[in-house]
């Protein structure tokens, strides 16, 4: 196979594109191909301040570095969740990009912030570790945004993520989930603008990156995510793709493209409003928002079983201040 | 040839060369739309070869779990 730019031995297939490029031009269609989306779908100005939201995978490292050499001010942004020695190797390769690119980055821990690991929430709140995971990274990485005076949050959320969240909609016929799919979410009061740069990119495409670039990242993944229903979607997605290229990118484009619209159109209420919650301000549909009723109820169980002292009231405030480390 | 898969765990594996890549994925019965193939660092496409005398990586491009 042939570099369709200059002939040489290719290293990287795009089937779905019908390409092949050489280590060079892959890397220069892929940069594009981010360019591109951000263009198209104005999810970013030059002049903006981004926060990257940095797992410590390939995709949000490759998403940083993209970010990074398309000229934007980027400053990362990792939770600490303390899920033992996989949060710690994800700290570890996240600080070494940033390191060794000299990117301010902001770790928030959130035993020091909030005084629970994920794990403990769950288990005080017996509730699923990524539900609970979920909305609190949801909540941190927007609150640190509003607070500091980010214009954006970027996530490195890539075409298999997208294409099989759909269709793990798509087959539970989950209208209100359905139409808030898109690559991306405007700014609100209090609701930080957030994008989806890596949206049309294979999570293949993205490792392909990640490994030509010689980018650190962590390859291991996150103990609680083994059986999960994304991996059997992401899956069933990848075998069909293989028999007929093309297929992901369409099911995602054609049903942002042709079906939201009409769905929205189509759905009753349209938009729910949005509340200030009664504890934090932050934006919510009910009266206390999800974050601070999740650990709310979590602090009441610590409390009874002897985890935090008997006077510890929650605090949606972290206990600390969301600053850069000193990159050494 | 020794073909070792990282889908993310490490795990070993002999496989008698030469073979094209495609072929090596269908042995393996590993989808190639989820993974990059690499050997000694150099990424190798599906109509590739291998040797018998090759270490060739099978890297797991798929992650996990909600994020
Ligand atoms: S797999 Fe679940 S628990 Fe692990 S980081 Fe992702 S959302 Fe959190
Ligand atoms: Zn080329
Ligand atoms: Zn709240």
């Amino acid at each position: 196979m042939k570099c369709r730019v200059c002939g040489r031995k290719a290293a990287v297939e795009v089937r779905r594109q019908g390409q092949a490029f050489c280590p060079e031009h892959y890397l220069e269609w892929f940069e594009h191909q981010v360019e591109r989306a951000i263009r198209r779908h104005r999810m970013l100005r030059k002049s903006d301040r981004v926060l990257v939201a940095v797992s410590g995978g390939k995709d949000s490292i490759a998403l940083w570095e993209v970010l990074r050499r398309l000229g934007y001010a980027t400053t990362g942004l990792h939770l600490q969740l303390g899920i033992g020695g996989y949060s710690q190797r994800a700290l570890e390769a996240t600080r070494r990009y940033a390191g060794e690119r000299g990117l301010p980055l902001i770790v928030v821990d959130l035993r020091e912030a909030y005084r629970l690991s994920i794990p403990e929430l769950a288990e005080l709140t017996r509730r699923r570790t990524c539900s609970v995971c979920g909305l609190t990274k949801r909540y941190v990485i927007n609150r640190v945004a509003v607070e500091e005076g980010f214009d954006a949050v970027a996530t490195g959320h890539n075409l298999d993520d997208e294409a099989s969240v759909l269709l793990g909609n798509v087959l539970h016929w989950q209208t209100d989930a359905l139409v808030r799919q898109g690559p991306v979410l405007p700014a609100k009061e209090k609701l930080a603008k957030r994008v989806k740069p890596l949206y049309l990119l294979t999570e293949r495409e993205i490792l392909a990156y990640t490994l030509l670039r010689r980018l650190p990242y962590q390859h291991e993944e996150c103990p609680f995510s083994v059986g999960a229903k994304s991996l059997l979607y992401k899956e069933a997605l990848n075998r069909i793709e293989a028999q007929s290229p093309g297929t992901k990118q369409a099911f995602l484009e054609q049903y942002l493209k042709r079906i939201e619209p009409v769905l929205q159109a189509g759905l009753p209420a349209g938009e729910v409003a949005l509340k200030a919650c009664e504890r934090c301000g932050y934006p919510t549909t009910g009266e206390v928002c999800a974050f601070c009723k999740t650990w709310d109820q979590a602090y009441r169980w610590a409390r009874k079983k002897r985890i935090l002292p008997g006077e510890s009231v929650f605090a949606p405030e972290p206990a600390l201040r969301f600053a850069p480390e000193r990159p050494n | 040839m020794k073909v070792v898969l990282r889908t993310p765990d490490r795990e070993e594996r002999e496989l008698k060369g030469p073979l094209r890549v495609a072929e090596l994925l269908k042995r393996l019965n590993v989808v190639p739309e989820g993974v990059i193939v690499a050997r000694d660092g150099e990424l190798l496409t599906l109509d590739d070869e291998v040797g018998d005398q090759d270490t060739v990586e099978v890297i797991s491009a798929v992650s996990g779990g909600r994020r």
